[in-house]
């Protein structure tokens, strides 16, 4: 046998051996991720119950519900959802059909986005904390924890938004130019229904990662145990991650049982939003070509 | 047939536009004088010299002691576990993932892995304190029940995915023909991915374990759960620690008020959270920018 | 015979590098010119001109006067908007919107907001039954404009144009993405358009120009070689580059 023979079959068994460690590699992700959601299933399943989802927090595990946790929750969505998707399309539409691409702002406007969606959650928890909730004056209330939320997620909408806009093919826009139509009326008349499957995705997947978001929430001041329902945007609120948060902290195994329950909650909700997210994403793909 | 009324409707709607997105600038500006303003009256009440080389950690005792050191260190030490667990993984994923996985495979296991980023911090937080640190106690018996190996191991495998796919991006963009270069020389799939593939995707792969790394350090209910409270110089990775946004969250429980020495030192600490982690994600985007490939 | 269009003097830039050179050239109304040259002519970014959709690529510039009617519509003053209603143009490829047939045709006129509502379901008939695309579609009129077949894309194109009432028609290549039959359905519909417009044609096609065209103009690199009555030009071209290109000596 040649010395390349005998150098190769040792090649071709070191290439087979880091395969195998490969595939070990991402057994553990998905062996952390099963054992993950089965741990938290077994935990939660059994205090998982109808009375669970419209109860008020209590002192004890036995009685306690999540009901002000996931009104609260929907309320900071949904007004997160008001505040930040205008802004993040609005943001995203002068980036990619008014602005001038060579012009200083637009160059500081992309830096800028890019470094903000690195930011940590909780410095947006202390921006929030001292602009809306000190300066403005507005307390710990459901409107100052929907500010907060939407600017966290406010470079993740600009992203997916440039990018479901620039997906749309510049025949179109010729197309409508071409005719005389105004840009604006070019941008709400072909460009934005193309792109709104896109947009839509895009909003839906940040919205379902302003709903995990619990450190800035805790920042501005919000707090898992309430037992009253809010009624206006200037009432406090709790939220789901919160009074998970507040189970987890304390050390009866019961309060860990329910915080479970709680979590299974947030991970259904999630599994819709980002199921919804991927039905529209599939079903709606406009093909151009 | 001059410009007419319509133009100034085309205008005003540019001008909101240009409102919109300047609200992300303004964010900035607010986090940075929002941050600084506080920060300077905390200095101006506590030496900046006591609090960079102090090594105790006590802004609610009496007498108090604002050494952010132990809050440095304890930050430390996650970054630094949590990157044992995430950038191995990560990068292994990664090349898995680019050089060895058929497409179809690639499909299958792709979302599998973005779904650990899905997973709320608070649920990684939860898993650490309920499973791994009881698990790590079962191997490790004078393991504390709030310790930082246990907070590490959660938060490396939730920023794993983004090391995977940002890695798996920059060795999916070197062009298929040094691929098939390295291949037509007789290399096997190891070869190729250990010898030219990552060496040519390294500036993309540096960043993602910059970013990581960033991101670990930001990671605040994982560690405000399972890591404890307790400011420490000790690297142990058993023991109980406090990092800066642990201590962030625990002040922010407490009911704080505007003016008063704890809510400053949130901000004052929060300064040095957001200035490392600025720095280190300007250096992520500048390894990338100074290494980017012409192909 | 009237001018409609007269270009002066026309430069084009795109950045430092100069497009077009010194263009001089009268359009006459109610004709077709067709404008013939290789690729990389100049013939489609002169037409570009005619309707500013230079406006919409960074880094443009034009120099020289484009009279519309009397009008110079290089000026910064000019209302492309209105401009691009009164010059139609048509592209190489088919680039019907996502909507529906009629929506289609509609698209502009809405957006324009001249006209009553009552006028729709007219304006989308006479549109299509110009483009002569009424009969292959009046029963479906509501359906995807993506369900139609290239050609048919292309003359709902045409009948989108169309519909905006235009006085000048600008056709890039139309036909260069169609099959043999859907062009000569196209050029047929040329025929018959020239008697209310004004159309000028950019095409690869030499045999078509000679087809279908009362002028034809010759580019190449940048500058326009020779123009004149389509016969003359591909009978007894003046100019030696116009000749080889006509007979075929470059690509």
């Amino acid at each position: 046998m040649s010395n390349f023979k005998r150098k190769l079959k040792r090649r071709h068994l070191i290439n087979n051996l880091f395969m195998v460690l490969l595939v070990f590699v991402i057994s553990i992700s998905f062996l952390v991720l099963g054992t993950l959601l089965l741990e938290i299933f077994l935990r939660g399943y059994k205090t998982l119950t109808w009375d669970f989802i419209t109860s008020m927090p209590s002192g004890r595990a036995s009685r306690a519900g999540i009901l002000p946790a996931l009104i609260g929750s929907f309320g900071v969505i949904a007004l997160t959802a008001l505040i930040s998707i205008p802004i993040g399309v609005g943001t995203a539409i002068y980036l990619t059909e008014y602005a001038d691409k060579k012009s200083k702002f637009v160059k500081l406007l992309q830096l800028n986005i890019s470094n903000l969606a690195g930011v940590p959650a909780i410095v947006y928890g202390i921006l929030g904390l001292a602009v809306f909730s000190q300066l403005v004056g507005l307390g710990p209330s459901l409107i100052v924890g929907a500010f907060t939320l939407s600017l966290l997620i406010l470079p993740v909408i600009i992203v997916s938004a440039i990018e479901a806009i620039k997906a749309v093919p510049n025949s179109i826009r010729e197309g409508s130019y071409a005719l005389g139509v105004t840009r604006w009326k070019t941008i709400t008349g072909v460009i934005l229904p193309m792109a709104t499957p896109g947009i839509m995705t895009g909003s839906i997947l940040a919205l379902s990662r302003a709903m995990g978001e619990a450190a800035p929430l805790i920042m501005v001041g919000a707090v898992g145990f309430v037992t009253f329902l809010p009624n206006s945007l200037l009432d406090r609120y709790s939220a789901l991650p919160l009074i998970v948060f507040n189970w987890t902290s304390r050390p009866q195994a019961a309060f860990a049982e329910i915080a479970a329950s709680g979590i299974l909650v947030m991970l259904i909700l999630l599994i819709i939003t980002n199921l919804t997210a991927i039905i529209i994403r599939n079903k709606t793909q406009i093909r151009v070509d | 047939m001059t410009k007419k009324k319509y133009l100034f409707q085309e205008k005003l709607i540019e001008v909101v536009l240009v409102l919109f997105a300047s609200i992300s600038i303004l964010t900035t500006i607010g986090i940075v004088f929002s941050l600084l303003f506080e920060t300077m009256i905390f200095f101006s009440e506590v030496s900046i010299f006591e609090f960079f080389t102090s090594i105790r950690w006590a802004p609610v005792f009496d007498p108090p002691s604002f050494g952010v050191l132990p809050l440095i260190t304890g930050t430390l030490l996650i970054a630094i576990l949590s990157s044992l667990v995430s950038l191995p993984l990560g990068l292994g994923t990664a090349i898995f993932l680019s050089e060895f996985a058929s497409s179809k495979v690639r499909k299958v296991i792709k979302p599998i892995i973005e779904l650990l980023a899905g997973i709320p911090s608070i649920v990684y937080g939860f898993f650490a304190l309920t499973f791994i640190t009881p698990l790590l106690r079962s191997f490790l018996p004078n393991t504390d029940i709030f310790n930082a190996l246990s907070a590490s191991i959660a938060v490396g495998i939730m920023t794993l995915p983004m090391v995977a796919s940002l890695s798996e991006d920059a060795m999916m963009s070197v062009p298929n023909s040094i691929r098939q270069g390295a291949y037509a020389l007789g290399s096997t799939k190891l070869e190729v991915a250990i010898h030219v593939i990552v060496p040519a995707a390294f500036s993309g792969i540096a960043s993602s374990f910059v970013l990581a790394i960033s991101r670990a350090i930001g990671e605040t209910m994982i560690v405000a759960i399972a890591a404890g409270q307790t400011p420490s110089m000790s690297l142990n990775p058993l023991g109980s620690i406090q990092t800066m946004t642990g201590f962030m969250v625990n002040m922010a429980l407490g009911d704080i008020q505007q003016g008063s020495i704890e809510f400053k030192t949130v901000f004052a600490v929060g300064s040095v959270l957001f200035v490392i982690t600025l720095i280190m994600n300007l250096f992520a985007k500048y390894v990338i920018a100074k290494n980017r490939e012409v192909y | 015979m009237t001018v409609k269009v007269k270009v002066e003097n026309l430069n084009f830039y795109y950045g430092d590098f100069q497009a077009l050179k010194n263009i001089n050239i009268e359009i006459h109304e109610n004709k077709i010119t067709a404008l013939i040259g290789p690729s990389g002519c100049g013939k489609s970014t002169f037409i570009k001109t005619i309707d500013r959709m230079y406006d919409l690529i960074e880094d443009t510039r034009a120099d020289g006067h484009i009279l519309f009617d009397e009008m110079d519509i290089l000026k910064s003053d000019v209302d492309v908007v209105e401009l691009r209603k009164r010059i139609g143009m048509v592209f190489q490829k088919p680039n019907p919107f996502p909507k529906s047939i009629s929506e289609n045709v509609l698209y502009a006129v809405k957006r324009h907001g001249d006209v009553n509502k009552v006028a729709f379901n007219e304006i989308v008939e006479n549109s299509l039954r110009k483009a002569s695309l009424w009969d292959e579609v009046k029963s479906k009129l509501h359906q995807s404009a993506f369900s139609l077949s290239g050609g048919q894309q292309q003359r709902l194109c045409i009948a989108r144009t169309l519909a905006t009432k235009p006085e000048v028609i600008l056709m890039d290549e139309p036909t260069s993405a169609l099959d043999p039959i859907a062009t000569s359905k196209i050029e047929e519909l040329l025929q018959e358009l020239k008697k209310e417009y004004t159309v000028i044609i950019v095409t690869h096609s030499m045999q078509q120009a000679a087809r279908i065209s009362d002028y034809t103009g010759f580019f190449l690199n940048g500058e326009l070689i020779e123009f004149g009555n389509t016969k003359d030009i591909f009978t007894n071209p003046k100019d030696k580059r116009t000749e080889d290109y006509i007979t075929g000596r470059y690509g």
